[in-house]
C-alpha cells in the first residue's frame, strides 16, 4: 500500500523504535543540533526583525492560496500548457502511477533518475516504474544510501536517513562497493563518482516540487546537493510530481515561503540551490529537457478541503514540527508506519489514508504543542490531533469501549458538583488498599500502565474543602 | 487598601492528591492581601475528556465551571495546564454564542498562580527561604499555550538560599500528556526517563514545577528509580520559612509530591 511503511501493528513498531539505541541516539542528537540551528536562523536572527511577522505572512499566504486553490491550479496548468508542457491531474495514487508509467513507456525509457521527493514516495513511484521494467535510481545522497540498503524507508521528511549514523551509512554503501571510511567527504565523493554516469544514461528525470508558481507556470526546487539540477538537465524528459496544494500565486510569495522553509527545516538562510523551472524556457540549450510533464496529485487531499483539517494542507514540508517532537525523538520515523512521520504525519496520514490504517497516530502525542510553536506557517497541529480524536470518538474510527464508558462517567460527574465532591471524598478510602509507604507501585485498570515504570501518589489524607472551611473560620476569628 | 477578591481553582489533581499545594497557595495569596474564596461548585476543568476527543462531555464540565466561577473577580489556579484549559473554553463553544461570551469573560479573568502574583499583584519577592540546589521544570501548556515562561523564575530568584540550575532540554515534554501517559505508556515512560536523566545531570536535589500533573509524572519516575531528589510545587517553595507567615508556612511539612 502506498505511503505505508511496514506491516507490523503500531505498538510493535513503537517497541522496535524504543529498543533501538542507535536510532534513538542518532535522532536525539540530530534534533538537538537542528533545534539550535533553527533558533539561530529564526527568532535569534535580528536581520529578520521579528520572526513572528514572517510566520504570520506565511500563514496568510498559505490560507489565501488554499482558499482559492481552484483558481491557482487552473492558472498554473494553463500557463504550464501554454509553454508547451503537459499537465495531468491525478485524482488517485493509481492515476498518478499509470500516467507516469505511460509517459515512460512512450519514451522507451529504461533508466529513470530521481531527486528527493516525498510525494513520489507517497505514490510508490519507484515500485510502479520497476514493475514496468525500469531501473530507478535515487540521486539524493541520503535517499541513495537508503535505496542501496535493501530499499530502507525514509524516516524523516527532509533528512530521510536520520535514523542512521555515519557508520551505518558506510556499511550500507559497502553493498555497492564502497571501500573508504565513514567520513562525509569520502562518502559524498563516492556517490558523486558513481552517480555521474547514471545521470548521463537516464532518459527520464523525476523530481518533486517545493512550490509551483501559478502566474508564470513554473516549479521550484529547494535543494542542497545539486543532484536535482542534474536530474532536470541531462534527461530528455522531465516529470515533476507535486501535491496539489504545493502552489504559490507568484514569485513574491515564493520568496517568503522559501525563507520560511530553509530557515525552519535546516537552519539555513538559503539552501545551496533554489531552482526555478519553466517549460520551454531554455529549450534551445543543449542541457535542457525537451519534454515537460507536471503531475498534480490529489490522492486524498480533497478530503481536507473545506473541512476543519484544511490548514493541514498549508504544510510546506519543512519538518520543523518533526524536529521538535518528543514522541518522534523516542520512537523514530518508522514507528509511525507512514512516510509522513512526526506531528504533521500524525495529522496528514489519517486524512490521506484513513483511520483504519492510521487511527493510532493522532494519539501518539502528549499534546505538548512544541509542533504548533515550531510551525512556520502556524498550523495548529496539536489542535488538529484533538480534532482527529473527536472524529474517531464520533464513530469514524475505533475508540476503546472502556474509554467511552469512563468518559461517559466523567460527563455525568462533571455536570454534578455533589457527585464530584463525593468522589474526591471517597477516593482516599477506595485507594487505601493499594497504598504502600505513601505510594502506589502496582495499580489495577488504567493505573497499571502508569505503574509499570512510575509510582503513583497516595491521595491526600486531608480533604482540602474541609481544610478551607476551617481555615476561613479561624482567620475570621483572628480578625474579630 | 483594596483587597482583590480571588477565587481559587484548585484543580481535580490538586484536590485529590495535593491538598498541601492548595493550602500554600491560599496562605500566600492571603499574605499578599487577597481575599481568597473557594467556589464550591468547582469540579475538573474537563481537559481529560477534551484532549481525548470527547467534546460533549468536556463541554458539560466547562459549563459547570463557568457557572461555578461566574461571580469571580479573579480566578487563580496552581496549574498552568488547567489555566490554559479555562483560556481555551471559548473555542469549544463556537456553536453556542451565549456560552461563548461567558467563556470569554471567564478566560479573561483566569490566571495561573505565579502569573497572577507577578503580573497582576506586581510582586516578586515573597520573603521565602529554601536551602537547596534546584532545577525547574517548565511545563508545556504553561510556557507554550499560556505563554508564561518567566513568572516562576522571577519569583524563585528572590528565594533566599535557593540555587537554580538550568535544566538541559527543558523544552522537551516530560511525557505526562494526561491520558497519553496511560494510552501510550511505553512512549510516555521513555520521555519521563529522559527528563529524569537531564534532572540528574544538573545534580540538583530538588525539582520545582508549576503543574502538579507533570510533577506527579516526574516524581513517580524519580521515586521508582529510588533517587533522592525532592519534587515540589512552586507554591511549597514560596511559602517556606516566610517571616510573619502563618503557622503552616513555618512548619517543615512533608512533601506530598511523589
Amino acid at each position: 500500500m502506498p505511503m505505508k511503511i511496514g506491516n507490523q501493528p503500531f505498538f510493535d513498531r513503537v517497541d522496535e523504535g524504543i529498543n533501538n539505541d542507535f536510532m534513538q541516539n542518532a535522532v536525539s542528537s540530530a534534533q538537538d543540533g537542528l533545534r539550535g540551528r533553527k533558533l539561530n536562523a529564526t527568532i535569534y536572527d535580528k536581520s529578520l526583525v521579528d520572526w513572528e511577522i514572517w510566520r504570520s505572512a506565511g500563514e496568510e499566504i498559505r490560507r489565501h492560496t488554499l482558499e482559492n486553490l481552484d483558481y491557482y491550479l487552473k492558472q498554473l496548468s494553463d500557463n504550464w500548457a501554454a509553454k508547451g508542457g503537459h499537465v495531468y491531474f491525478a485524482e488517485t495514487v493509481e492515476d498518478a502511477q499509470h500516467y507516469i508509467q505511460k509517459v515512460v513507456k512512450q519514451k522507451n525509457a529504461k533508466k529513470v533518475v530521481k531527486a528527493k521527493s516525498m510525494v513520489t514516495e507517497e505514490i510508490s513511484l519507484n515500485e510502479a516504474l520497476e514493475d514496468i521494467g525500469c531501473t530507478v535510481l535515487e540521486t539524493d545522497l541520503a535517499e541513495y544510501i537508503l535505496q542501496v540498503d535493501n530499499h530502507d524507508s525514509p524516516s524523516h521528511i527532509v533528512v530521510p536517513s536520520l535514523h542512521k549514523n555515519r557508520g551505518q551509512m558506510r556499511d550500507a554503501l559497502r553493498k555497492v562497493g564502497y571501500k573508504n571510511s565513514d567520513k562525509p567527504e569520502e562518502i559524498a565523493a563516492f556517490a558523486r563518482e558513481t552517480l555521474r554516469q547514471e545521470f548521463l544514461d537516464a532518459e527520464v528525470g523525476v523530481t518533486g516540487c517545493n512550490f509551483a508558481i501559478a502566474n508564470t507556470g513554473s516549479v521550484s526546487l529547494v535543494t542542497n546537493e545539486g543532484n536535482a539540477n542534474m536530474v532536470t538537465s541531462f534527461p530528455e524528459t522531465q516529470i515533476t510530481v507535486m501535491g496539489m496544494e504545493r502552489i504559490v500565486p507568484s514569485w513574491e510569495e515564493l520568496d517568503i515561503l522559501v525563507t520560511l522553509l530553509c530557515r525552519s527545516s535546516v537552519g539555513q538562510k538559503l539552501t545551496t540551490y533554489v531552482t526555478g523551472i519553466t517549460p520551454g524556457e531554455n529549450i534551445e540549450d543543449v542541457d535542457s529537457p525537451k519534454d515537460f510533464h507536471l503531475v498534480i496529485v490529489d490522492a486524498g487531499r480533497s478530503n481536507a478541503l473545506g473541512t476543519e483539517f484544511q490548514s493541514a494542507l498549508h504544510c510546506i514540508r519543512c519538518a520543523a514540527c518533526v524536529n521538535v517532537c518528543p514522541v518522534y525523538r523516542h520512537i523514530g520515523g518508522h514507528a509511525y508506519g507512514s512516510i509522513y512521520p512526526g506531528p504533521i504525519g500524525a495529522v496528514l496520514s489519517p486524512i490521506l489514508g484513513g483511520y483504519e490504517e492510521y487511527g493510532k497516530l493522532p494519539y501518539a502525542s502528549s499534546l505538548c504543542a512544541a509542533c504548533t510553536e515550531a510551525c512556520p506557517v502556524k498550523i495548529p497541529l496539536h489542535e488538529l490531533l484533538i480534532k482527529h480524536r473527536q472524529h474517531i470518538v464520533n464513530g469514524e474510527g475505533h475508540a476503546p469501549l472502556s474509554e467511552k464508558l469512563a468518559m461517559k462517567g466523567f460527563g455525568i460527574g462533571a455536570s454534578s458538583p455533589s457527585l464530584f465532591k463525593m468522589a474526591t471524598k471517597l477516593a482516599p478510602k477506595a485507594m487505601k488498599p493499594l497504598v504502600k509507604d505513601g505510594k502506589i507501585s502496582k495499580g489495577p485498570g488504567p493505573m497499571k500502565p502508569w505503574t509499570h515504570g512510575r509510582d503513583f501518589p497516595a491521595p491526600s489524607s486531608e480533604n482540602f474543602r474541609e481544610w478551607f472551611k476551617n481555615h476561613k473560620k479561624e482567620t475570621k476569628k483572628g480578625e474579630e | 487598601m483594596i483587597r482583590l477578591k480571588v477565587s481559587l481553582f484548585i484543580t481535580c489533581l490538586g484536590e485529590l492528591f495535593y491538598a498541601k499545594v492548595g493550602k500554600d497557595v491560599t496562605e500566600i495569596l492571603e499574605r499578599l492581601g487577597c481575599e481568597v474564596n473557594f467556589p464550591k461548585g468547582q469540579i475538573c476543568c474537563g481537559q481529560p475528556a477534551f484532549n481525548s476527543g470527547y467534546l460533549n462531555d468536556a463541554k458539560k464540565a466547562a459549563k459547570q465551571m463557568i457557572r461555578a466561577f461566574e461571580d469571580a473577580d479573579y480566578i487563580v489556579s496552581p496549574s498552568g495546564s488547567c489555566t490554559t484549559m479555562f483560556r481555551e473554553y471559548p473555542k469549544m463553544f463556537v456553536d453556542e454564542p451565549g456560552w461563548k461570551l461567558k467563556a470569554e469573560a471567564m478566560a479573561d479573568k483566569t490566571y495561573e498562580f505565579t502569573q497572577f502574583i507577578v503580573h497582576v499583584l506586581g510582586v516578586e519577592d515573597l520573603g521565602a527561604e529554601y536551602e537547596a540546589k534546584a532545577t525547574v521544570h517548565t511545563s508545556c501548556h504553561m510556557s507554550r499555550l499560556l505563554g508564561e515562561k518567566e513568572a516562576p523564575f522571577r519569583l524563585l530568584k528572590h528565594v533566599k538560599g535557593l540555587e537554580v540550575i538550568p535544566l538541559p532540554n527543558n523544552y522537551d515534554c516530560c511525557g505526562f500528556g494526561g491520558t497519553f501517559s496511560v494510552k501510550m505508556s511505553p512512549i510516555s515512560e521513555e520521555m519521563v526517563d529522559e527528563k529524569v536523566r537531564h534532572i540528574e545531570e544538573t545534580e540538583a536535589d530538588l525539582v520545582i514545577g508549576s503543574d502538579c500533573s507533570c510533577l506527579m509524572n516526574i516524581g513517580g519516575r524519580i521515586n521508582r528509580k529510588g533517587k533522592k531528589i525532592e519534587v515540589k510545587h512552586i507554591a511549597e517553595i514560596l511559602n517556606h520559612h516566610v517571616k510573619g507567615g502563618s503557622h503552616h508556612a513555618n512548619e517543615n511539612r512533608e512533601s506530598t509530591l511523589l
